[in-house]
């Protein structure tokens, strides 16, 4: 508790305010349905009201609460966007360390792959993958994860690489542990500081591609309140000079940065850096 | 010299194998279908003798390498097929947009390769200073933000209060060269401010990465300004990390013309894509994905080559 207390003193402003943002976030998509002042998917007026006291930030195309929708989408937005980086980063960190111990065919046959993957434009192959498997939350978060895996490999088997040679993996090995043991417990926690830092990065990564689909109207399907779609939806009040539809925009720029300025401190302090 | 053509070409060969690599992948992720593409077309209406005539038609009875060896004969002769949604070729529908296409990243780049350079740069010979906090902060701002957004805040401050540009690119293949310059400079400026941002970040870091250097001490102790330092010392050897980013942003621009096209419903083969994807019409979107993929690894390709070139220890052989 004494050492995380100290860490937070060391933090510089930036990243103590991207701490403290990412926390809002969380805590209003915790606590959405007790915040907002209306249902997620009700028609409470009429359509594209202006703000008032009644709906204190106007209606959207259809006539539901911006505000509440705004609330709940932080839920959709940054839940699939989680989802499906946690699963990139388990998928991607376990193939990593399986290609740097074993070596040999496995590496070269996973690391050939990861080549041919990374060879097409990322947002262009989703766009493929989506218009072959339909458009659902589920394709959608494992056409993601899969894709975005290939970056956490190539990263994981380099930084496991070099650890791999150092005596105590050897010292293990040598003692007859398996191969999991030295995956697990040998090399993970010396591979974890830019595996955390590159965890920020590919949260941002892919809750932009996932905010870029639904504003493409390609992701997270109506009437699911999320923040890319609800840009796309209301689009049409820009040209009248109405900053509500850039407000969820703003919603999920603010929340990237924040995780930018902790992902920046982090990376100083992983490698090593008294600049 | 040897060297260098040997390498180059082990690359040029390497980046070959890749093509077909991924129009490999390209067919085998759309063979994946559930059902076929002749269900897709015909949807609900499909009798079992209808399907048999379309599957004959589209040829899907024939095995899968047979087609595979079919379309990417095609795709080199550049028939790429006709579209399922309205029956054209799709080549026709792409050529157009394409040259659009190319028009506005090619505007984008212009843009932001100088002033991403410059200010990368400046921000390495004033390090550690305010100027070098603010840009830096700033560029980290313009990496975060969601290119429709940064999109929308030009439309509503450039076309809607201001009234300088038009919110919508509207290009015709009869439009005048600098009409169609005015009329693609607001998407051009969305797409170049993500670019700049990442080429000015890496411009900075190749070059301080370098300044800690001996050589470079030595040059400051013999007197060389930090400006000389900088420009004339370090800059040469920054080339290589440095083209690499320029080339992969430029592959980057391909994909961000997808939200940038839409936002301005610009004629470029990234609306085209999205529009064909909500239709779901197969040909048109493995198309125009296995052309960005060229794209993109043509110029992944052009940034090794000029890496190899740049170095100049592989010029004088030991």
């Amino acid at each position: 508790m004494s050492r995380a207390f100290r860490l937070l003193r060391t933090m510089p402003p930036s990243a103590l305010v991207g701490a403290a943002v990412i926390l809002l976030y969380v805590l209003v998509a915790v606590f959405a349905p007790v915040i907002a002042p209306y249902p997620e998917r009700e028609v409470v007026g009429a359509q594209y009201l202006e703000w008032s006291s009644e709906f204190p930030l106007g209606t959207d195309s259809l006539g539901r609460d911006m505000l509440s929708r705004l609330i709940y989408g932080a839920r959709n937005t940054i839940a699939i966007a989680f989802l499906a980086t946690t699963l990139a980063f388990v998928l991607g960190a376990v193939l990593g360390l399986l290609a740097a111990v074993l070596r040999g065919w496995v590496d070269q046959v996973l690391s050939r792959i990861v080549d041919v993957v990374m060879a097409i434009p990322g947002l262009i192959f989703i766009l493929l993958l989506l218009s072959v498997f339909g458009t659902s939350i589920t394709t959608l978060v494992l056409i993601i994860a899969i894709l975005d895996s290939t970056r956490v490999f190539r990263l994981t088997r380099a930084v496991a690489f070099g650890i791999v040679a150092l005596d105590y993996v050897e010292a293990a090995r040598v003692r007859g542990e398996g191969i999991l043991w030295v995956m697990r417990r040998e090399i993970l926690p010396n591979a974890m500081p830019p595996l955390v830092a590159e965890y920020g990065m590919r949260f941002c990564f892919v809750f932009l591609t996932i905010a870029a689909l639904s504003f493409l109207g390609l992701g997270i399907q109506p009437p699911a309140a999320d923040w890319g779609s609800m840009v796309r939806e209301n689009a049409t009040l820009i040209t009248f000079g109405d900053i509500t539809p850039l407000l969820p925009a703003a919603a999920i720029a603010l929340l990237t940065v924040a995780v930018n300025f902790v992902v920046d401190w982090m990376l100083h302090l992983s490698s090593g850096l008294k600049e | 010299m040897r060297d260098i053509v040997q390498l180059v070409i082990r690359r040029l060969l390497l980046g070959l194998l890749t093509v077909l690599a991924v129009s490999l992948v390209i067919f085998g992720a759309v063979s994946m279908l559930p059902g076929d593409a002749a269900q897709e077309i015909l949807g609900q209406a499909a009798t079992p003798e209808s399907l048999a005539a379309l599957r004959l038609q589209l040829g899907l009875d024939q095995p899968a390498w047979l087609r595979y060896l079919h379309w990417l004969g095609g795709m080199v002769q550049g028939d790429f097929g006709t579209s399922i949604a309205n029956g054209q070729q799709v080549s026709s529908l792409i050529g157009e947009r394409l040259a659009n296409t190319l028009f506005l990243a090619g505007l984008a780049a212009i843009i932001a390769v100088p002033v991403a350079l410059v200010l990368g740069i400046l921000a390495a010979l004033y390090r550690n200073t305010l100027f070098d906090r603010a840009i830096s902060a700033l560029t980290l701002t313009a990496i975060s933000f969601p290119e429709f957004f940064i999109a929308y805040i030009l439309i509503l401050f450039l076309s809607v209060n201001l009234g300088i540009f038009p919110s919508i690119s509207n290009i015709s293949p009869g439009t005048e060269f600098w009409e169609r310059v005015y009329r693609s400079l607001l998407p051009a400026a969305a797409l170049s401010l993500a670019v700049i941002a990442h080429i000015m970040r890496m411009t900075r870091a190749a070059l301080v990465n370098l300044l800690g250097l001996p050589y470079i001490e030595m040059a400051r102790l013999k007197g060389a300004t930090p400006r000389r330092a900088v420009v004339v010392h370090a800059l040469p050897n920054a080339v290589a990390p440095i083209v690499t980013v320029v080339a992969l942003n430029l592959a980057y621009l391909i994909t961000g013309v997808v939200i940038v096209e839409t936002v301005f419903v610009y004629p470029g083969i990234g609306k085209l894509l999205v529009d064909s994807v909500s239709k779901r019409d197969l040909p048109v979107v493995q198309a125009v994905c296995l052309i960005t993929s060229l794209a993109y690894i043509l110029l992944n390709l052009l940034a090794d080559v000029v890496a190899i070139i740049s170095d100049p220890r592989l010029m004088h052989p030991r």
